[in-house]
């Protein structure tokens, strides 16, 4: 079954590897390239599950996911956060501020399928 | 000789005495007689008159020769013994007491004499004690400053009032280096004896650090110092430790502090180098975490059988950028050229429990809301920069009050996956991402003062995180900090209670005698206070029209002792020409004052040389009257109180004729030595004044008010620039 996935991150090099794996698990993607634009795409699009990057220019990862959980209207939508901060406190913030789950970059493609397809089965 | 009239008196009482018994004998004999036998009694008598007369003169005078006799043996020997007696006590003279008088008396005299003698023997003895115990106290001065010279870290020793007691010379170069203006005064204007501490560390961080050390020796703890680091105003960083140094008639059992010993060490070239280090490492851990991320994905996505060959080229091309990217990553790290970023910051140990005591307090105390101590981990060591994290969280508690007029706000600490959570909660009032934003990344304000740290700069410093998070259900809100716990050490240091009564070692100086700031000034003895000695040579006589300052001299009096080493001598550039006929009386040539600084860079700093002093000059009018010119220009205003050694030699010896200051230097058996450079003539107007306060003194003057007076009222007070 076909879920809506965003990536949001500015990076186009893990982008295109991003949206090839989240293609290949048959889901339909979705890119926003700045926080802006992701919190209106979640907004507007309702994804199942944002891929969200921690920096970002405008918003960062985290105030998107802030105020994603401030919207009750935007209660079911999933999100992994991705982060080249690898610190602990990042983690305990991501998580904090209502992360569904966290990975830390680099990651492994197969990890991060299958954290996927856990949250979206959940 | 002097005539005892009571010895008169005695000899001739018995003459007295019998005359009056003949006339009264006489008298009352003749009386029972009729008139016949009272004249052939008459007639016999008269016949013998002479024989009488001189058995009664011979009688009176022996009686009297023995009365006398008597007199002198017993009662005025007695007299002079005890006279001699009282001037034995009065004066602190040695002499023995010649034995007069009756047996009873030389044997007082001599009892007398012994008395004295054992009195001059124990004199003796304590004076002796006496020699003993300085020279053993000068000794132990002698070992301390030998060993403050030893150092290579710079000590000073302060009294609670933050005065400066004690310092080696390692500080001194030390200080040098924080001087804003060292070219000027070198360092002289931060530190010496009797400065304040606070001109080069902030009030409310030294209070901070005092308060951390309480902390501890209540507690008990073996090593009660506290440590901070800290930014000065001419860029550097000092890594500050803080011991006590501890009241010695404290009753048993109870801490008292009376000053504080500050051990300095200078890391801004540590710490800029600790700072690289870790940029370099920062730059080679989390820059690499987003390539490698990059390349892990698309490398793993190529082994993907249903890839097409488009697809497969653009893998490529991910892998291929991402390779170039992290090899010019690792050339710029390498060539040490990595962009600055802030690094871990100098941590301090304290307990949790403390700390959040401490911030309710202070929180309590500038906003004005109640503060509430809820769940608190009380085993919890924190490893924090204390006196910032505070700031942060006084300033967050301010800005919830002022904008959200909330009435109390509460704290709790736990730890959370080996960290510390810290919050700061309170009920009701909710904020969008956007104000915390602001409130994280704002330069602080605590009162009127405003920080150049934001809350995210606090946050950095203890490598945590700082968020803003809301429950619903209990309609509370709480910012969250996540900080770092202390390995368990200190822990260690605090369960080793000191019971031993054992002292540390504090050395035996008065200077830690509390001042009595609360008294004013002019009610404060001359003998107790800070001068600024000073002179100022000038291009001529007439600073209303044009001449100017070419040197200034001061040295200062500190504890009624002249601090020579304490000086400050700068020549001034007057930018105008130095008229000839000045040049042989100050010696200073055009050349001379060529590349010196303007007066506008000089006063500052001897203004910072001469703060919370008495300025002292000879003749002061005519130098006061130069600064005072300059006051618009510079905006340096010299308004402490000023004495003239000129109008006090009035004061004392109003006869004289000359009070210049050779006259009063001759007078008062004061060496001239160096006369007219700034610094010389300082010198010598520094001693004459040491040398007039006794004498002002005797005159009844004895505190910065009355001498004031005293000055204004003779008649040179009269005359003005």
């Amino acid at each position: 079954m076909s879920k809506k996935v965003l990536i949001a991150d500015d990076e186009p090099n893990i982008v295109i590897s991003l949206e090839f794996l989240m293609k290949r698990e048959g889901h339909a993607v979705s890119v926003a390239r700045d926080g802006p634009s992701a919190l209106e795409a979640i907004r507007t699009a309702k994804p199942d599950l944002v891929l969200l990057d921690v920096m970002m220019p405008g918003l960062s990862g985290f105030e998107v996911c802030q105020a994603v959980r401030g919207d009750e209207a935007l209660a079911g939508v999933k999100i992994l956060m991705l982060s080249a901060k690898g610190r602990d406190t990042d983690i305990a913030k991501g998580q904090a501020l209502g992360a569904d789950a966290y990975m830390t970059k680099p990651f492994s493609t197969k990890e991060l399928a299958e954290k996927v397809r856990e949250l979206l089965a959940s | 000789m002097k005539i005892d009239k009571r010895e008169i008196a005695a000899a001739l009482l018995p003459g007295a005495a019998l005359a009056l018994w003949a006339i009264g004998g006489w008298a009352a004999f003749s009386a029972t007689l009729d008139a016949a036998d009272r004249a052939a009694l008459a007639a016999m008598l008269q016949e013998r008159v002479a024989l009488i007369l001189l058995g009664g003169l011979l009688l009176a005078g022996v009686l009297g020769w023995a009365l006398r006799e008597a007199y002198l043996r017993w009662v005025a020997a007695s007299a002079r013994l005890a006279e001699e007696g009282r001037v034995l006590l009065a004066a602190d003279v040695e002499r023995e007491i010649e034995p007069a008088g009756s047996a009873e008396t030389r044997a007082l005299a001599e009892l007398i004499n012994r008395l004295a003698a054992q009195r001059a023997e124990l004199r003796a003895d304590v004076a002796a004690q006496v020699r003993e115990a300085s020279r053993s106290v000068e000794q132990e001065r002698n070992r301390l400053a030998a060993l403050m010279a030893e150092l290579t870290q710079s000590v000073v020793v302060c009294n609670l009032d933050g005065r400066i007691l004690l310092y080696n010379s390692r500080a001194r170069t030390q200080f040098r280096a924080l001087s804003s203006a060292p070219s000027v005064s070198g360092g002289a204007e931060l530190i010496g004896l009797g400065r304040s501490i606070y001109t080069v560390f902030d009030r409310a961080l030294i209070a901070h650090a005092l308060e951390s050390v309480q902390q501890r020796l209540q507690r008990g703890a073996a090593h009660p110092s506290a440590q901070f680091v800290t930014g000065t105003r001419a860029g550097q960083l000092l890594r500050v430790q803080m011991a006590p140094v501890r009241e010695i008639d404290a009753a048993p059992g109870e801490v008292s502090l009376n000053g504080f010993v500050l051990m300095l060490e200078n890391i801004t070239r540590d710490f800029a180098d600790e700072s690289e280090r870790d940029t370099l490492l920062h730059g080679l851990t989390e820059g690499s975490r987003a390539s490698l991320g990059n390349l892990q994905a698309a490398v793993e996505l190529l082994d993907d059988e249903g890839i097409d060959a488009a697809t497969r080229e653009r893998f490529h091309g991910v892998i291929r950028d991402e390779v170039r990217a992290m090899s010019r990553r690792i050339q710029e790290l390498a060539s040490h050229t990595a962009q600055t970023m802030k690094t871990r910051w100098p941590l301090e140990d304290m307990l949790g429990a403390d700390l959040l005591a401490a911030a309710a307090r202070r929180i309590e105390a500038q906003c004005g809301c109640r503060v509430a101590t809820g769940a608190v981990d009380g085993a919890l060591w924190l490893k924090v920069d204390s006196f910032s994290l505070l700031q942060a969280l006084v300033y967050l508690a301010q800005r919830l009050v002022d904008e959200y007029e909330l009435k109390s706000v509460s704290l709790r600490l736990g730890e959370a996956s080996g960290r510390a959570r810290l919050d700061l909660a309170w009920i009701g009032a909710t904020m969008s991402t956007e104000i915390v934003m602001g409130w994280e990344t704002d330069a602080m304000r605590i009162g009127s003062e405003t920080l150049a740290l934001s809350v995210r700069d606090v946050v950095e410093r203890h490598d945590g995180a700082f968020w803003f998070e809301r429950e619903r259900v209990r309609h509370e809100s709480f910012f969250r900090w996540l900080l770092p716990l202390a390995a368990s050490s200190e822990q260690l240091d605090a369960a080793q209670i000191v019971k031993t009564e054992s002292r540390p070692e504090v050395y035996d100086f008065d200077l830690f005698r509390a001042s009595e700031q609360s008294r004013e000034l002019a009610e404060r003895p001359l003998a107790e206070l800070a001068y600024t000695v000073f002179d100022t040579e000038t291009t001529g006589l007439n600073p209303g029209q044009g001449d100017e300052i070419i040197q200034i001299g001061a040295t200062r009096i500190v504890a009624g002792k002249l601090r020579r080493e304490d000086v400050f001598d700068q020549l001034v550039d007057p930018q105008r020409t130095i008229p000839e006929a000045g040049i042989p009386i100050h010696g200073i040539t055009p050349e001379m004052v060529q590349g010196a600084p303007t007066i506008a860079a000089v006063l500052p700093a001897f203004h910072a040389f001469a703060q919370e002093t008495v300025l002292v000059a000879h003749n002061a009018a005519f130098d006061m009257r130069f600064l005072e010119l300059k006051q618009q220009a510079t905006g340096i205003v010299f308004d402490q109180p000023v004495l003239d050694t000129l109008l006090l030699s009035a004061v004392v010896h109003p006869q004289q004729e000359s009070h210049r200051l050779e006259a009063i230097a001759e007078r008062l058996g004061v060496n001239v030595l160096g006369r007219h450079t700034a610094v010389g003539d300082a010198m010598v107007t520094a001693e004459i004044f040491l040398k007039l306060i006794p004498l002002l003194a005797e005159r009844g003057i004895h505190t910065l008010g009355q001498a004031r007076e005293a000055a204004q009222q003779t008649y040179y007070a009269r005359v003005s620039y």
